[in-house]
């Protein structure tokens, strides 16, 4: 009978016991059984083939084991080795279960079906027969296929029969794809070969699609099998999309995680001992976040099937099962599946939504520890109010790397943001409209404004140049003030131009500058501020900022609490003040006279500006405030700023400096923003310092006037005593 | 370099324990028994500034002549016990600290297993792994 058998399976002819000649070799065992005479043509033509009865007994299976350990020799040997066992597990039949489960398939499938149902049973101890096969032949001797090693696997196989058999008993009735899926599952997972391995898929793809015996198919698999050696825990990529499927039924998005409890009910109905698999957890959760991503899942998913077929748990995760690393910020993983067949019959395991993973202490503290790096770096980065980090779609790390990774926020650099800002402000409010009159009408900004690329550099000219003109303006506050005003709004633009934004004439400097100036902006300030302001509205910030000695430092945190509120309108009320108080400050009359003229000009222009005004008012008043923060902004504009120092034109930049918003900063330009601004800086130091030494020189000359003026009343007074 | 290392559950019930020479099992057992009053009666100590800022590192809890037991506790008052052997260069309080630091993280690993029931032996692999590492290598 079996001779017969196997020579019409071909197994002869092809020397081993390809699957398919396994497939047809059961077949026609089956054939047998039911005494049809055996012939090929029987196999096609039987309809409700019964299907082979296997016995499902472990002992005997074990027994098996060592007969054929014993047997082991040549092919004919193996073959008779393989043979026997077959048929004696048909005699031994043993459980009316899978019995019952055999009839019911046979009625309930049609030839096709057959054939996947015999085959998933086949499958079973074909994987292993063939992989021992395969294993054997290392060499490429096909011819010889000692079946030394099927003992352990038709121990497995026998643990993983009644498994399929059983659970697939009450599955089949309702499903007929997922026992075969199982079963392919079961033995589909003998992982040694992945020519195995491609096998399975093939077997799965038989069982699942077509659902006829693809002995074409499978001979090219037997082929592929005996070609390739590979990593015995490679899953092949059928197996890798089964496993996909499976992830999907649990957890839709495939980007998602399959929270723990959904992922213990799937992988327990494998039944495998509640140890094992707490151990195929334990290694198939990477990230021990408590959840299982599609990485994680397809890995624990092969190693259930692996376990199933017999083999031995490792005790690291094999490298090819390892999830892949991926960026936080690149969510989407390997659809990589470790398919339970088993457990596909209720594919019902929706999962609770997607559940961000449960971050373990483990994964958290660097993460954190990471994250907390990186924001303080932004804080002291970014000026407090004006920093938005933007953070890619970032899923709670789910690989072992990204775990460590973090979000990388995006940020762009101080200026540019400020720029920014200040631009959709200006544009916002209008500012945009008076901002560019402005700028046109100080027509000494424009000439002196020098948008070039090396800014710092020409910037520092600008600024030398305004205090050269400053020096003729040593008697005129006024004019001095409208020099470092200029000086400012070079600075400012040029700033601006540093950034290489193209803002509508609005500079938006970083926070850094606006303290700066302000607290620069001494007297001079209220009687430049009319042009400063046009000019500070175009450049803002910066230069108000960059004025350090100025006693207006105190008005400006006058400012700095309007524009906390951020009211424009207080900013012009304050500004108004705050040029009052400066002139109150002035001593002397006709320097208080000026101003007042001044600052009613001022104000006038600020009418027309007010937006701008407001905006310079709002960034003033921010100066002090974020002048610590600012400081450590590297930016260009730190430097600019500092170059220029006016009081009024800190206020307005202030002001407007206050309007910026946090900007988002790009992480990537950080390190030449901070290049940048550090030789801004330095620049801005030496423009301050000449400024320092600029603004001592006006106090004295102011001083003088004082003494003079006091002295003339003095002479006066004598008069009046009289 | 352990000697003994004991999971003790908030009931007071050990769930993991194992100590390298195995042949005074019982002394260790018997140790970490009584080690836990000790333990208890930090933890009570301390529950006076409650869990603001509790440190999970309770320190030498009992030295004997031979060696010495260290305390950990969780927040959710799972006790890890160490014995070490006295006899052993002095293990300075930070690599003690580590080690009940890498007995938490992997603690907490398994906590994360779906698969174990909170309460149960402990039974993983990777623990026992874990576990090893720090025992003393008793030749």
């Amino acid at each position: 009978f079996f001779l017969q058998i196997m020579e019409l399976c071909g197994a002869t002819r092809l020397g081993y016991f390809g699957r398919s000649q396994f497939y047809i070799a059961l077949k026609l065992v089956a054939v047998a059984q039911s005494g049809l005479p055996l012939r090929v043509e029987s196999l096609n033509t039987v309809k409700d083939l019964p299907l082979p009865r296997f016995v499902v007994s472990k002992n005997e299976q074990e027994s098996r084991h060592t007969a054929l350990y014993s047997s082991d020799a040549d092919n004919p040997a193996s073959y008779s080795g393989v043979i026997p066992p077959p048929p004696g597990r048909i005699q031994v039949k043993k459980g009316s279960v899978s019995h019952d489960a055999v009839q019911q398939r046979t009625s309930t499938d049609q030839q096709e079906s057959t054939s996947p149902v015999v085959s998933p049973q086949q499958s079973p101890p074909t994987s292993p027969h063939t992989w021992r096969k395969h294993n054997r032949h290392p060499s490429g001797g096909n011819n010889d296929r000692p079946l030394a090693g099927p003992g352990p696997f038709w121990a497995p196989f026998s643990e993983a029969q009644p498994g399929p058999s059983t659970t697939s008993d009450p599955i089949w009735s309702g499903h007929s794809p997922p026992p075969h899926q199982e079963n392919w599952v079961s033995f589909a997972d003998t992982p040694p070969t992945s020519a195995l391995l491609a096998m399975h898929p093939a077997s799965v793809q038989d069982q699942t699609t077509v659902r006829t015996v693809a002995s074409a198919t499978t001979a090219n698999e037997i082929r592929r099998q005996s070609s390739s050696y590979d990593d015995p825990w490679k899953i092949t990529d059928e197996q890798r999309q089964y496993y996909v499927n499976q992830f999907k039924t649990i957890q839709p998005d495939l980007n998602g995680f399959i929270p723990g409890s959904a992922a213990k009910e799937f992988f327990t109905k494998s039944k495998l001992p509640i140890l094992e698999l707490s151990h195929i957890w334990e290694l198939s959760d990477f990230d021990k976040d408590g959840a299982l991503t599609l990485d994680e899942f397809c890995a624990a998913f092969h190693l259930v099937v692996a376990r199933k077929n017999g083999y031995d748990l490792p005790e690291k995760l094999p490298e090819s099962l390892m999830p892949k690393l991926i960026d936080l910020e690149d969510s989407a993983e390997a659809g990589e599946q470790t398919g339970e067949v088993g457990y596909a019959s209720s594919p019902a395991e929706a999962p609770p939504s997607k559940s961000p993973s449960m971050p373990s202490l483990n994964q958290t503290w660097p993460e954190l520890n990471q994250s907390s790096e990186q924001w303080e770096t932004f804080s002291e980065r970014s000026s407090s109010s004006q920093t938005l980090t933007q953070f890619d779609s970032n899923i709670a790390p789910a690989d072992p790397d990204t775990a460590i990774v973090h979000p990388v926020p995006i940020r762009m650099t101080p200026s540019k943001i400020h720029m920014q800002e200040m631009e959709l402000k200006r544009t916002g409010s209008d500012h945009a409209n008076p901002t560019s009159p402005l700028l046109v009408k100080p027509p000494d900004l424009p000439e002196e404004n020098k948008m070039s690329s090396s800014v710092k550099y020409t910037a520092g000219n600008t600024v030398t140049d305004g205090y050269s003109s400053s020096d003729s303006y040593t008697s005129d506050p006024e004019q001095i003030g409208s020099t470092i005003t200029r000086q400012r709004s070079h600075y400012l633009s040029e700033c601006v131009s540093l950034a290489g934004q193209q803002q509508t004439g609005v500079v938006a400097y970083p926070p850094a500058v606006p303290p700066r100036p302000q607290p620069s902006q001494g007297p001079g300030p209220h009687v430049h501020r009319p042009v400063d302001a046009e000019g500070l509205i175009a450049h803002t910030s910066t230069s108000p900022q960059q004025i350090p000695e100025q006693p207006n430092f105190a008005d400006f945190s006058q400012f700095e609490a309007f524009a906390v509120s951020g009211v424009n309108k207080d900013d012009d009320d304050e500004i108004e003040t705050h040029s009052e108080s400066l002139q109150v400050e002035k001593s002397s009359d006709s320097a208080s006279s000026l101003r007042v003229a001044k600052a009613d000009g001022r104000v006038e222009d600020k009418a027309p500006a007010n937006v701008p005004t407001s905006t310079g008012k709002g960034t003033t008043p921010l100066a002090p405030p974020p002048k610590p923060i600012r400081r450590r902004l590297k930016s260009e504009d730190e430097l600019r700023p500092e170059a220029e120092e006016h009081t009024q034109k800190t206020g307005v930049i202030a002001a407007v400096l206050a309007s910026q918003p946090s900007i988002p900063r790009s992480v990537g330009k950080d390190k030449k923003a901070i290049q940048a601004s550090i030789r801004r800086n330095k620049e801005t130091n030496t423009v301050l310092a000449r400024l320092n030494s600029e603004l001592q020189q006006q106090l004295k000359d102011v001083l003088e006037e004082r003494i003079s003026l006091e002295v003339q009343l003095e002479q006066l007074r004598p008069f009046s005593h009289l | 370099m352990a000697v003994c290392i004991a999971v003790i559950a908030k009931e007071n019930y050990p769930l993991y324990i194992r100590s390298v020479p195995t042949e005074s099992e019982l002394k260790f057992h018997y140790t970490v028994h009584t080690s836990l009053d000790v333990v208890d009666e930090k933890i009570s100590a301390m529950g006076k500034a409650l869990v603001d800022q509790r440190d999970l590192y309770l320190g030498l809890l009992y030295p004997t002549e031979d060696y010495k037991v260290y305390g950990y506790v969780t927040n959710s008052k799972v006790k890890f016990v160490m014995v070490v052997d006295s006899s052993n260069t002095a293990l300075r309080d930070n690599e003690i600290r580590s080690m009940f630091r890498k007995l938490h993280n992997s603690y907490t690993d398994i906590m994360c297993n779906p698969f174990y029931n909170p309460g149960d032996r402990i039974h993983s692999r990777a623990f026992d792994n874990m576990v090893t590492s720090m025992m003393m290598q008793v030749c």
